[in-house]
C-alpha cells in the first residue's frame, strides 16, 4: 500500500507500523522504548507523529500503516512534545552522565542533545532505589531506569524465562525480580544489551572505558559449535565487555552466559597460549611441532604394545560439529577403536 | 408470593452503613418474640441515601410505606402499629410507593414518587433497585425479567438485535459515550469464531457508586443485557470483571449467575435454542487502570493490569487476541428494557444526540446524596437543586465536579448547561461513568484539583511517561501552591504540561488525568492566582496558608492558649511573663486549638482561616 511520510510517497507493507515504514524510507524517527525484535509498547512516546485527520499525535511505533496515509514526522509540535517528555524522564534521572558507564553510547543523552535539553522546568521526587549489584554479573542500577520495558520484554519474549517483571504503580514502578530480591537468573545479559540506559550495566566492565574509547571487534563465539556472532569491545589490548553482534548472525542478538560474560580467560595469567611437555614431573614449555611429534609418537607406541582398546578419545562441544566428525573418524579409523565421547554426546 | 406482611430492609452496602444489620437483628428478634407473621425481604440501595437506614413495610394489597433514618429503638413501635394495626406510624413515614397493582393508599403519607427527590427522576436502570430481593431470580422474574432474552432468543435475529440497540441511541455509560450498536456490530463482523462478552464492573471514580448499586440491587439486568449482547454478537463466553473491594456485589452476582444457570438462562443451549452462552465472574485486585478496557483485558489474561496500544481495537483482537465486546454495567442493565419496550420508547427520553437516562451518583456538599436516574438532557440545576435539595443551609453551591478524576467542573455560573455527552464536553468536562460530586464556598479549587490529581497520579500504572512522571510533577506543583510555595510561572507550568500529559498519555487515564485541573483553572483561575499571588485561600482548606495571630492589644495574658498549644509555639501569654501571647509562625502547625480554646477571642486568623471555623459560622477577622 502506499502513504506518504514527510511528503515523500513510499510503499509500504500491510501490517507494518509507521515506524517500520518510516525506518525502511530512511526516516529518524527517535524512539526509547521500541526494539524491532520486541512486542511493541508504546510507553515512553517520544516516537510520536502527526497523522492527517487525527487531532491527536499518535504513536508510530503501535500504529499499522493503513492506504493513503499522511504522517509528518517532525514539526514545531512534535518537537515540543519530545522535548516534554524528555525533560520529564531526565527530571526523575540521576543526571549523573559524568561517571555513567553507558555515557557516548546511551540513547537518552543522545535524544537530550539532539532535542536540546537543557535547563529543565520540571522539577520534584526522584526514585532513589539502592543499586544491586549482589548478583555476579549485572549492576542494576533503578535510579538510571526509564521503565521503556525492553529488559522485562527481553526476559520474557526472547528467552521465555520471565526472571523480572514491573512492580508497584505510577510514578514509583520499578522492575524487579519476584518480591523484589537479588536478580538469580540464567544471566543471559539480554537485559544489559538491550537497555538503552545506563539502569542496567555489566559488572566486569565498570569503570574500565566507554563507547568512544573502544575498538568493536565482530566475530564468533567459542563456547560452542552454535557459533554466535559476538562483538569484542577492545580497549588499549584488554576485552572490556561483549555484546551480541548486530549483523545478521545465528544467534539473532541473543547470547548465553558464556558467550556473555565468561570472557576474563582472555586476559588471565593462567592461560595457557603454548604446548607443554610434561619431562621428569615438570611441564616445560614446547613448540607445536615438538607437542604435535610427541603425542603421534606415544599414540603410536601404546596402540602397538596395548591394543587400540587401551586408548580413548574425549572431545568438546567448545568445538565445531566439522571438527568433532573428524575427531571420531580419526579415532575409529585412525587409532580403531570407539571408544570415543565428548560432553554432548557422540 | 405470600399473601404475608412484608418488612423490608434496605439491605445494600449504604444501608449497611448506615446501621441496616442492628435494625435487621432488632425487626427479627421482635418478630420472633410477638410470634407476628411477617416476611423479612432484604432489597437493595432505591437511591436515598440520605434516609438511610431504610425499613418499609408492605401489607397486603396495601401501599408500601417507607420509614427513614429508622433507628433501633423505634422499630417496635412501627412495626406494632403498622404490622398488627395496620396504622402506619406516620411519626417516622417518610413516603408511601403508588400502588402498581390496585392497592389501597394510606391518607395522610406523601407519595414516594411525588417527593422532590424523585419526581425528576425516569427509573429504567433503576427499575427494580430497592423494589425487588436481588437474592431471588423469581423476583426479578416476576418485573418482566429475562422477557427480553426469551423475546432475543425465540424471535430476533443478531442482526435485528443490533438495529434496535443502534436506533435506541444507547451510547457506553462507562464514560466514553461510543455508540453500543455500533460497538457491538464491529463485534459481529469481527473475523473469527471465538467471540468474548465483557462486562466492565471495575467502578473507581472516587464518589461513584451507580453500578455497585445496580450489581446489588438487581444483578440479573446485568446478567440478561449480557445474554442479549452476546446472542447479538455471536459470544459463548462473557466475563464480569468486578472490583472485589465489592464484596456485596460479588456474592450478590454469583448468586445471580447460579440461579440463571438453574434457570437455563446460562449454559449450553438455552432455553432449548441451541445457543450457549455462561458468564464467569474474574474479580479486580483494586487498580483503578482496569477499568481502561485493554488494561482489563491483561488483567482478565492473568497479566499486569497495563493498558496496550490502540489499534488493534478490542472488537478485532481483545480477551487472548479474540474478537471482544467490552460494556459497562449500566449500559448492559438498559438493554432488556430496550428490547422490551422498544427503541423508539427508549430514545423518546434525552437529546438529540444522547439518548435515555444516566444513573448519577449525587455526592459532595449536597443535602440529599444518593444514586438517581435521569433523562439525558436534563439541566444540571435541576439536579442539584430540585434532586439534590440544593447545598447546605448558609453555604453557597459553587460547582459541581462530572466524571470524577477524569472529568472536569461546572462553575455555579453555568448551572443551567444540559447533562448531556455534548454540553458536558463543551463545558471542558465530561460525562463519565456518573459521579457527581458537589463542592460548596467551602472548597478551595486548588485543593479539589490536587485531591482528584492525586488519585490519578496513585492509580497510574507507571506504563507511559507521560502519565507516570507528568501527573506526578502536576501534582507536585498544585503541592506547592497549596503549601504557600507556588512560583509565578506556575499557572503557566500547568496548562503546558498539563496539555502535553493530556495530548501524549497512552490510555484514558493518563489523557483525561489533568482534565480537573484544567477545568478548574479555567473557571477559577482568580483563585489560583490568589494562592499564588497573596499566599492565601479564600475558603481556609488550605491550613499552610492560614497563620494564627494574637492581638496584643487585647490579649488577658490568661495563659490558656499556652498550655493548649500541642507545639508549644506560643510565647508569653502568661500574667508572669507579663505579655502578651505570641505565636510562632513558623513552629505553628495550624492546629486551630488557641483559636478555639480562647475564651476572650483575641486570636485571630490572616489569610484565611481552618474550613471547620467556615462551618460553625465563625466569621474570620483580620487584623
Amino acid at each position: 500500500m502506499k502513504l506518504i511520510i514527510d511528503n515523500k510517497e513510499i510503499l509500504a507493507n500491510e501490517g507494518e507500523t509507521i515506524l517500520e515504514a518510516a525506518k525502511r524510507s530512511g526516516v529518524k524517527i527517535p524512539t526509547l522504548c521500541h526494539h524491532p525484535k520486541l512486542s511493541n509498547y508504546g510507553g515512553c512516546r517520544v516516537c510520536v507523529v502527526e497523522v492527517g485527520g487525527m487531532n491527536r499525535l499518535i504513536t508510530s511505533c503501535t500504529t499499522p500503516v493503513s492506504e493513503g496515509m499522511v504522517v509528518n514526522t517532525d514539526s514545531q509540535r512534535i518537537r515540543e512534545t519530545r522535548k516534554t517528555l524528555l525533560e520529564l524522564i531526565l527530571s526523575d534521572h540521576p543526571n549523573d552522565c559524568m561517571t555513567c558507564d553507558k555515557t557516548g553510547d546511551c540513547t537518552l543523552q543522545d535524544l537530550a542533545y539532539e532535542y536540546g535539553v537543557k535547563e529543565n522546568p520540571y522539577t520534584g521526587a526522584i526514585r532513589q532505589y539502592p543499586t544491586e549489584d549482589k548478583n555476579p554479573y549485572i549492576i542494576r542500577d533503578f535510579s538510571k531506569c526509564i521503565l521503556c520495558a525492553k529488559c522485562t520484554r527481553v526476559c520474557d519474549e526472547v528467552r521465555g524465562v520471565g526472571a523480572i517483571d514491573i512492580m508497584k504503580r505510577g510514578f514509583y514502578a520499578k522492575v524487579a525480580t519476584p518480591f523484589d530480591g537479588v536478580l538469580d537468573c540464567e544471566f543471559c545479559g539480554n537485559c544489559v544489551d538491550v537497555c538503552p540506559v545506563g539502569s542496567l550495566t555489566e559488572k566486569l566492565a565498570k569503570g574500565k572505558g566507554r563507547g568512544w574509547e573502544t575498538r568493536k571487534v565482530d566475530t564468533t563465539c567459542a563456547y560452542c559449535g552454535v557459533g554466535c556472532g559476538i562483538t569484542l569491545h577492545i580497549k588499549d589490548s584488554t576485552v572490556i565487555k561483549v555484546t551480541p553482534t548486530e549483523k545478521e548472525s545465528v544467534n539473532n542478538g541473543s547470547l548465553c552466559v558464556k558467550g556473555k560474560f565468561a570472557y576474563d580467560f582472555i586476559n588471565s595469567a593462567d592461560r595457557l597460549k603454548k604446548p607443554l611437555i610434561k619431562k621428569e614431573s615438570k611441564f616445560v614449555e614446547a613448540t607445536w611441532d615438538e607437542a604435535v611429534d610427541y603425542t603421534v609418537k606415544r599414540l603410536k607406541e601404546i596402540k602397538e604394545k596395548h591394543g587400540s582398546d587401551s586408548i580413548g578419545g574425549l572431545s568438546s562441544a567448545r568445538c565445531t560439529n566439522e571438527e568433532n566428525y573428524i575427531f571420531q573418524k580419526f579415532i575409529r579409523a585412525g587409532i580403531g577403536t570407539n571408544n570415543v565421547d565428548h560432553c554432548a554426546r557422540y | 408470593m405470600t399473601n404475608k406482611p412484608k418488612i423490608i430492609l434496605g439491605m445494600g452496602t449504604c444501608g449497611m452503613a448506615a446501621g441496616a444489620k442492628t435494625l435487621l437483628e432488632k425487626v427479627e428478634s421482635h418478630i420472633r418474640e410477638k410470634k407476628i407473621d411477617a416476611e423479612i425481604v432484604h432489597v437493595g440501595c432505591i437511591g436515598m441515601c440520605h434516609e438511610e437506614p431504610l425499613l418499609d413495610i408492605a401489607m397486603p394489597n396495601r401501599c408500601r410505606v417507607i420509614y427513614n433514618k429508622v433507628k433501633p429503638e423505634d422499630v417496635s413501635k412501627i412495626i406494632d402499629s403498622h404490622v398488627l394495626k395496620d396504622k402506619p406510624s406516620k411519626e417516622h413515614a417518610l413516603s408511601q410507593i403508588l400502588p402498581d397493582n390496585g392497592a389501597n393508599p394510606y391518607i395522610g403519607i406523601t407519595y414516594f414518587e411525588e417527593m422532590p427527590f424523585n419526581r425528576k427522576q425516569q427509573r429504567i436502570v433503576l427499575k427494580n433497585c430497592g423494589f425487588i430481593n436481588p437474592l431471588y431470580i423469581d423476583e426479578y422474574i416476576a418485573r418482566d425479567g429475562y422477557e427480553a432474552a426469551k423475546k432475543v432468543l425465540f424471535s430476533m435475529k443478531p442482526e435485528e438485535i443490533i438495529d434496535t440497540v443502534k436506533r435506541s441511541g444507547l451510547r457506553g455509560r462507562g464514560g466514553g459515550g461510543f455508540p453500543t450498536g455500533l460497538k457491538w456490530e464491529f463485534c459481529r463482523k469481527a473475523a473469527g469464531d471465538t467471540k468474548y462478552l465483557i462486562c466492565n464492573a471495575d467502578e473507581g471514580d472516587p464518589g461513584a457508586f451507580m453500578d455497585r448499586s445496580v450489581l446489588e440491587g438487581d444483578p440479573h439486568s446485568v446478567l440478561e443485557g449480557m445474554i442479549i449482547a452476546a446472542y447479538a454478537i455471536g459470544a459463548n463466553q462473557g466475563y464480569i470483571y468486578v472490583r472485589a473491594e465489592y464484596p456485596l456485589a460479588v456474592k450478590h452476582l454469583k448468586i445471580a449467575i447460579d440461579q440463571a444457570r438453574e434457570k437455563d438462562f446460562l449454559g449450553k443451549n438455552i432455553l432449548g435454542t441451541g445457543f450457549d452462552f455462561d458468564i464467569d465472574l474474574k474479580q479486580g485486585a483494586g487498580a483503578f487502570v482496569c477499568g481502561e478496557e485493554t488494561a482489563l483485558i491483561a488483567s482478565i489474561e492473568g497479566e499486569r493490569g497495563m493498558p496496550r496500544a490502540k489499534p488493534p481495537f478490542p472488537a478485532n483482537k481483545g480477551l487472548w487476541g479474540k474478537p471482544t465486546n467490552i460494556n459497562n454495567v449500566e449500559t448492559f442493565a438498559n438493554v432488556p428494557q430496550i428490547i422490551l419496550k422498544g427503541a423508539d420508547w427508549y430514545s423518546g427520553f434525552g437529546t438529540e444526540k444522547s439518548k435515555g437516562t444516566k444513573v448519577f451518583a449525587l455526592t459532595g456538599k449536597i443535602k440529599r446524596p444518593g444514586l438517581i436516574e435521569v433523562p439525558m438532557g436534563i439541566p444540571l440545576k435541576e439536579i442539584i437543586f430540585d434532586i439534590g435539595g440544593g447545598v447546605a443551609d448558609g453555604t453557597k453551591f459553587k460547582a459541581v465536579q462530572t466524571g470524577g478524576p477524569s472529568g472536569g467542573c461546572i462553575p455555579a455560573e453555568l448551572i443551567d448547561t444540559s447533562v448531556d455527552y455534548e454540553s458536558l464536553t463543551a463545558a471542558g468536562t465530561m460525562m463519565g461513568s456518573g459521579g457527581m460530586v458537589v463542592m460548596d464556598n467551602a472548597n478551595c479549587m486548588v485543593e479539589m484539583a490536587r485531591f482528584f490529581l492525586n488519585f490519578s497520579t496513585e492509580e497510574s500504572c507507571g506504563k507511559c511517561v507521560p502519565c507516570r512522571i507528568g501527573t506526578k510533577r502536576l501534582l507536585e506543583i498544585l503541592e506547592r501552591i497549596i503549601a504557600g510555595k507556588g512560583r509565578e510561572n506556575d499557572l503557566d507550568l500547568l496548562s503546558r504540561l498539563g496539555s502535553t500529559v493530556k495530548g501524549a498519555s497512552l490510555c484514558g487515564l493518563g489523557q483525561t488525568a489533568p482534565n480537573p485541573v484544567l477545568s478548574m483553572m479555567r473557571y477559577f483561575k482568580d483563585e489560583y492566582e490568589e494562592h499564588i499571588k497573596d499566599k492565601s485561600c479564600r475558603t481556609g482548606a488550605c491550613t499552610a496558608l492560614s497563620r494564627y495571630i494574637v492581638n496584643p492589644d487585647t490579649c488577658k495574658m490568661c495563659g490558656i492558649c499556652v498550655k493548649g498549644c500541642p507545639v508549644e509555639a506560643i510565647a508569653d501569654g502568661t500574667k508572669k511573663a507579663k505579655k502578651p501571647a505570641l505565636i510562632d509562625d513558623e513552629k505553628c502547625i495550624r492546629c486551630g486549638i488557641c483559636f478555639e480554646k480562647c475564651p476572650f477571642g483575641v486570636i485571630y486568623t490572616k489569610g484565611a482561616k481552618k474550613a471547620a471555623h467556615v462551618k460553625e459560622g465563625l466569621s474570620e477577622v483580620k487584623v
